[in-house]
């Protein structure tokens, strides 16, 4: 109606607002267990640098963190250490499994390597790719920045 | 020294200890029974011509099913080399089960503590004498044994309890 331009404020939902918050402003906590946690250095440093769309300030307490980054092959025996750091993240969180390993367990098809992360924790975003591009990070950033601005507050209720 | 003087040269030494010899892929090996272990491993690494100063790796071999039958079911394979003189050599133990124990090679080398530790935790094959004979890779709730032929190849065995007590139990361990 133009009002906007002529009043200093603007009118817009709650879950609106709360989600751009959100969405610009994930903190990862890196869980890398193998190579594609040295590709995540790439992402977050000065060439492919996550930090254009909010997301690099890496916590290494879970605590601190609401974005995990699952990145590496994940063994049976490692399992458990994963549910946990995943449990002591504060809500809302979300999850993305990077690289082949950590969404399907890759050609690790043996007794000892979990056959997917959704086995133990809750998935939002695979990345494919034995390591990814620094680019297909980037994108699944960006996909899950997506997918955060339809939630609702009622969905944490 | 060569493979083929080494090989005549050991073959010299323990001509009736010797369940066979042979080379592959350039390389001399003999096969030995559990108990002339430590004789003929200590020989090789005190003889002056030998020098066998360095235990490379101990693997282990299910022969299962194998096509040439043999009368034993593992080997247990010592690969070594002599750092100063630059050649290798190695030793193959034939097992005819799990119940037979292999003696343990840990005051002599070291690092053999450990690589016992994984034959034991991959084939079930015991070392006798072996003053920590327990898993090393698999997880503390595993069973069986992940290498041998008969484990099934799409069995997975989840480690179900929560991280707290089984760090709890690692400091019991230690």
């Amino acid at each position: 109606m133009g009002l906007e331009n002529k009043l200093p404020f603007m009118t817009t939902t709650l879950d609106t607002a709360i989600n751009w918050g959100r969405k610009y402003a994930m903190w990862p906590m890196p869980f890398g267990t193998a190579c594609c946690a040295i590709e995540f250095m790439g992402v977050v440093g000065p060439e492919f640098d996550v930090s254009r769309f909010g997301a690099e300030v890496v916590r290494f307490s879970p605590r601190q963190a609401d974005l995990m980054l699952v990145m590496g092959t994940i063994t049976q025996k490692m399992a458990p250490v994963l549910k946990q750091v995943y449990d002591q993240m504060p809500e809302p969180k979300w999850v993305i499994s990077m690289g082949a390993c950590a969404s399907s367990g890759g050609f690790y098809n043996n007794y000892s390597v979990v056959q997917g992360v959704d086995e133990l924790i809750p998935v939002d975003i695979y990345v494919a790719g034995c390591p990814p591009r620094p680019e297909n990070v980037i994108d699944a950033i960006y996909q899950l920045q997506e997918k955060i601005s339809h939630e609702t507050s009622s969905d944490y209720a | 020294m060569d493979q083929s003087s080494i090989a005549s040269k050991v073959a010299e030494q323990f001509k009736s200890k010797l369940v066979s010899s042979g080379e592959c892929a350039g390389q001399s090996f003999i096969t030995i029974n559990p108990i002339d272990l430590v004789e003929i491993l200590s020989w090789l690494k005190s003889d002056t011509e030998l020098k066998f100063d360095r235990l490379m790796d101990i693997g282990g071999v299910d022969l299962i099913d194998h096509p040439s039958e043999p009368a034993h079911r593992f080997e247990v394979v010592y690969q070594l080399l002599s750092y100063e003189l630059g050649h290798r050599f190695r030793v193959k133990v034939a097992v005819k089960n799990e119940s037979v124990g292999v003696p343990s090679l840990w005051t002599m080398w070291g690092i053999a503590n450990w690589m016992e530790r994984e034959v034991f935790d991959l084939f079930g094959i015991n070392f006798d004498g072996h003053p920590n004979m327990r898993r090393i890779l698999c997880h503390e709730d595993f069973v069986g044994h992940a290498l041998r032929k008969d484990y099934p190849i799409d069995k997975r065995q989840m480690l179900s309890r929560p991280v707290a007590s089984v760090m709890t139990e690692k400091q019991e361990w230690a």
